[in-house]
């Protein structure tokens, strides 16, 4: 119950706060940030009331089901593992700022501001703990909307053309996925005779390839969009461009993070055959992403796009990891996961401060900045490093995590991988260079932060600083849930080995598992 | 007749009486308000009464019309929407300068024809109920006269209605010929023989179905659809839009299931490249337009394209699908153009994209309908247009229908584009104030202000939770023969 209860908390939330400001200006923003943080309250007690070690037992921590349209075996579930907790943990803490960002940020129509932002988290968080079929895609629909009118209401100069331009792909993509959820669900119930979307009564339908193969695309379409993988990225600049402060925070830091999360949760389980065929390729792309989001965010001179750009680079690792199939990727993935939220995020936030005080997002008219706001220089600074993968901040353990599973799925493709490394360092410094300490091509003064804005900036350096330094927990939290993600690619390869063991001498063998 | 009969044509006598009392009412009192009072009350009591016959199974009154849980559920629908548009209509007549009581008598005459089409298996009963429907609408269509538009839509729909009717009476009259029977059983006896239809028959089909394909407007019947959205007035456009092609797809189905149409591939092709052509003819063409009304025209045509993909299905399933989209289409159609008529004033209706602008920072309630009206009609969940589109997918995908699945998908995202565009509009800033000229006594839109609260509710209600209303189409249509045989 309590599973729904954040979901309710946060849909009542958003109308409530839609109408309270009828009664006070400010009440919006305090009803919005009451029902984020107690959800965050709550996700982080269910954290802490779990017992690390559940390896061996059934992932799952909380189910929840309630019958919804029978006829068609929809059910309302709701279920709760490591993955989704972390996920939880991270689409609330960002909320929290992104409703703080907002508070001196937007000043128009606040009420109906806070209402979509809600309800856009509600959707995320909706996504995030789904187990039935029908019901991720209403979810998954669920956060268009709102975010739709979070960027075309809200937005910068360009931004109808933006908010177009997101709602189009990201729903086309999506309708793709609702057929192939359609496939499934009349494959597994033509050969059971059970008709349900019921996720885990839809993990044992037994596929032929071709049928597998055009489902998994169905699915991929969706998440990879959203993810973005290159080519259907050209969206994600734009969107995160025009978007207002908290909606670029929510689009890098959970938005993408969905398409992520789809991957892992539905490609990765469903087909577990198709996705090995179609690896190399996927790998392939996540590899073309990291290259070349690094080159076109080096050439940008928007510091939003630029930074948009920077995700796009960071998002192929993603996909790199997730089909590498093997635990070190996918705790990568997921730490990836986390610490682009928060490390981009949180260059959005620096983002929106320069916009506030300068009114432009353009990094040739900044400069200098360092001697003039030096708190928001050494913030900066941290989050900067994080993006290019220092060690100590939880990008650089993602990215090292990722590449190691890699390495073991694909070698040449992750030393090309790895260049991307290389990339992120020229365009993160290429950030401060301009930004902080070239000299300023106009003299105007720059206020530093405020309180409010350090209160928003220091969680996100401590959470960061922490990601880097003891990731065990997070680690933890996720491995019985990766576990259960990668079970179908552990029983091939147990079975696979079997057949290598009879037909091959030993020393072949080792070398057939250096070439995994 | 017996009084069983009697008994089992309660609602379409509760509706002729009402049309001859407002006659003689007004005759004599011409009162805007009682007229709009029997009106309302008698589409109430004929709903009413069908709950008398919610149990029927199959009651036929030889040999023209057959009552059963299909026809009552159809006639539900068409009631209740009638009931409904009348509701919006009367603040918008009341501002009008015509003399508005005849309105009324119209209108119900119109349900009448309606709910003659969904209960009728002989051509006779068909023509006549399709007749005075038509009939009816003319005088709808061009019932403000002292507009230009409206004139022109009037005059268009009647020359094109009574051509398409020539064609339809011509279609049986071929049929009749090689079959020898207007009932539609008999037509299904002789018909069974048949593995492939011969010339004639076909021929006939196929001019029954110009007859059909226009009042549906379908693609390549659908000329007619823009212009007299646009100048008909908004309640009417409304009816035109929902009840009046409810009424002939009903009939559609009927018949289609009763002839098992569904054998024959050659019938088949025809509608499947009816049905392609609509979507897209529907969206593209919607993509060019300014005008809301002329939007939502095209957009009716696309919609009655998605209609056909479910119908094309075949299965029980296939029709439950249309049932279930005719429904969320119909509320969300008639609180789209109730919208409008609410917005509109005496001389014109509000449908230029600028009547929208800002609607919300304006008028935040009922741009907040509006919008929940467009998302439906997008197919958005939390609402109702979303799980009407996804039962009418999952219909297809039930019967491998692939091709008409893949382009009901891409159809969607094409319309979505137009939805979006109107909804954007309302959320721009409005640049200047401005308020309709003239207002009316607040107390008048009491009737549209709560039927758009409830058409709201009811879109919501039906988006998040569909159970209910699948469980009664599917209990209404256990018991009909001809779809239990599929």
């Amino acid at each position: 119950m309590i599973l729904l209860w954040m979901i309710v908390l946060l849909m009542a939330g958003g109308v409530l706060a839609w109408l309270s400001k009828k009664w006070h200006p400010v009440l919006p923003r305090w009803i919005a940030l009451f029902a984020i943080l107690t959800d965050l309250i709550l996700a982080l007690f269910l954290w802490l009331g779990t017992p690390t070690a559940v390896t061996g037992s059934s992932p799952w921590l909380i189910r929840l089901e309630i019958p919804w349209i029978p006829q068609w075996g929809v059910n309302f579930i709701l279920a709760l593992d490591g993955l989704s907790l972390l996920m939880l943990l991270l689409t609330f803490f960002l909320g929290a700022l992104a409703v703080l960002i907002s508070w001196r940020e937007i000043n128009t129509k606040t009420g109906f501001f806070h209402f979509n932002l809600l309800w856009v988290l509600a959707g995320i968080t909706g996504v995030f703990l789904t187990m039935d079929l029908f019901l991720f895609y209403f979810f998954w629909e669920v956060m268009l909307i709102p975010m739709y009118f979070l960027i075309g209401v809200w937005g910068h100069a360009n931004r109808n053309y933006a908010a177009y331009k997101f709602f189009l792909f990201t729903q086309a993509s999506g309708l793709l996925m609702l057929l192939a959820i359609l496939g499934l669900y009349f494959t597994h119930g033509s050969q059971t005779g059970m008709y349900t979307f019921n996720y885990f009564e839809l993990l044992e339908t037994t596929l032929d390839p071709l049928a597998a193969r055009l489902l998994m695309f169905g699915f991929l379409a969706a998440f990879l969009v959203k993810l973005p993988v290159v080519p259907f990225h050209s969206w994600l600049p734009d969107a995160h461009s025009e978007a207002p402060t908290a909606g670029s925070i929510i689009l890098a830091g959970l938005l993408l993070k969905t398409g992520a999360y789809g991957l892992l949760r539905f490609v990765l389980p469903l087909f577990p055959d198709a996705a090995l065929e179609f690896a190399p390729w996927a790998m392939l792309l996540g590899v073309v992403g990291i290259i070349y989001g690094a080159i076109l965010a080096f050439s940008q001179t928007d510091l939003k796009r630029l930074v948009a750009y920077t995700s796009v680079s960071h998002m192929g690792f993603v996909i790199l990891g997730v089909f590498a199939f093997n635990t070190w990727a996918l705790q990568g993935v997921v730490m990836q996961m986390i610490a682009h939220g928060l490390s981009t995020g949180a260059l959005f936030i620096i983002a929106g401060f320069l916009y506030e005080r300068l009114h432009t997002r353009d990094i040739q008219q900044m400069g200098g900045f360092w001697s003039k706001a030096p708190k928001m220089g050494v913030i900066a600074l941290i989050f900067v490093m994080a993006s290019l993968g220092l060690p100590g901040l939880g990008n650089f353990i993602a990215e090292f995590l990722t590449l190691v599973g890699s390495w073991q799925a694909n070698n040449w493709l992750t030393v090309f991988a790895t260049i991307g490394l290389v990339l992120a360092t020229v365009y993160s410094l290429r950030i401060m260079q301009k930004v902080f300490y070239e000299p300023a091509p106009t003299d105007r003064p720059l206020p530093d932060l405020t309180s409010r804005e350090m209160l928003i900036s220091l969680p996100m350096v401590a959470m960061i600083l922490w990601l880097g330094l003891y990731p065990q927990p997070i680690l933890d939290t996720a491995l019985p849930s990766i576990n259960q993600q990668l079970k179908a690619y552990q029983e091939l390869e147990v079975e696979e080995k079997k057949v290598v063991l009879v037909e091959v001498p030993e020393a072949e063998l080792s070398i057939e598992k250096s070439s995994k | 007749m017996s009084q069983n009969d009697f008994l089992h044509l309660m609602p379409l006598l509760i509706l002729t009486f009402a049309a001859l009392l407002i006659m003689l009412v007004i005759a004599a009192w011409r009162n805007h308000k009682i007229i709009y009072v029997i009106t309302a009350i008698s589409f109430v009591a004929a709903f009413l009464s069908l709950f008398e016959l919610r149990a029927v199974t199959e009651y036929t009154i030889e040999p023209l019309l057959v009552i059963d849980g299909f026809a009552v559920f159809y006639m539900g629908l068409m009631l209740a929407t009638a009931l409904l548009i009348s509701m919006l209509s009367y603040a918008y007549f009341e501002q009008q300068k015509e003399q508005k009581e005849e309105y009324y008598i119209l209108l119900i005459l119109a349900t009448l024809g309606a709910c003659v089409l969904v209960i009728s298996k002989h051509f006779a009963s068909l023509f006549l109920g399709l007749e005075v429907l038509s009939v009816a609408l003319y005088a709808l269509i061009s019932y403000l006269r002292v507009r230009e538009r409206s004139d022109e839509a009037g005059i268009k729909y009647l020359i094109l209605a009574a051509f398409s009717s020539a064609f339809l009476l011509f279609g049986m009259a071929l049929v009749y010929f090689s079959t020898g029977t207007m009932t539609f059983e008999g037509i299904a006896a002789a018909m069974s023989g048949y593995r492939e239809l011969p010339m004639l028959l076909l021929a006939g089909f196929g001019m029954m179905i110009i007859g059909i394909g226009f009042k549906l407007s379908v693609v390549p019947f659908h000329m007619w659809t823009p212009d007299v959205y646009e100048g008909a007035p908004a309640p009417v456009t409304a009816f035109v839009a929902t009840v009046s092609k409810g009424g002939v797809l009903g009939l559609l189905i009927r018949f289609f299931m009763e002839v098992d149409g569904f054998r024959y591939p050659t019938l088949m092709l025809i509608f499947t490249i009816v049905a392609i052509a609509s979507m897209f003819a529907g969206n593209l063409l919607a993509l060019m337009q300014q005008n809301v009304k002329r939007i939502l025209a095209y957009s009716s045509i696309s919609h009655l394209g998605y209609l056909l993909v479910a119908f094309l299905a075949g299965s029980q399933m296939g029709v439950e699908a249309v049932t279930f989209y005719l429904v969320a289409y119909f509320i969300t159609t008639v609180g789209a153009f109730g919208v409008i008529a609410m917005l509109s004033d005496n001389s014109r209706d509000a449908e230029q994209m600028d009547d929208f602008r800002g609607l919300l920072w304006r008028r935040p309630w009922t741009a907040t309908a509006f919008t929940a009206m467009l998302l439906s009609l997008a197919g958005i969940p939390l609402t109702a247009g979303f799980v009407g589109k996804f039962y009418v997918l999952a219909a297809g995908m039930n019967t491998q229908k692939w091709l008409l699945v893949s382009m009901l998908v891409l159809n969607s995202v094409i319309g979505l584009y137009y939805y979006i565009k109107i909804i954007a509009v309302m959320f721009q800033q409005p640049d200047t104030e401005k308020e309709p000229a003239v207002k009316l006594r607040p107390s008048i839109y009491i009737a549209s202000v709560g039927t758009l609260a409830v058409l709201t509710l009811l879109l919501v209600w039906v988006g998040v939770y569909p159970t209910a209303l699948v469980d009664m189409i599917q209990g209404m249509f256990a018991e009909v023969p001809a779809l239990v045989a599929r």
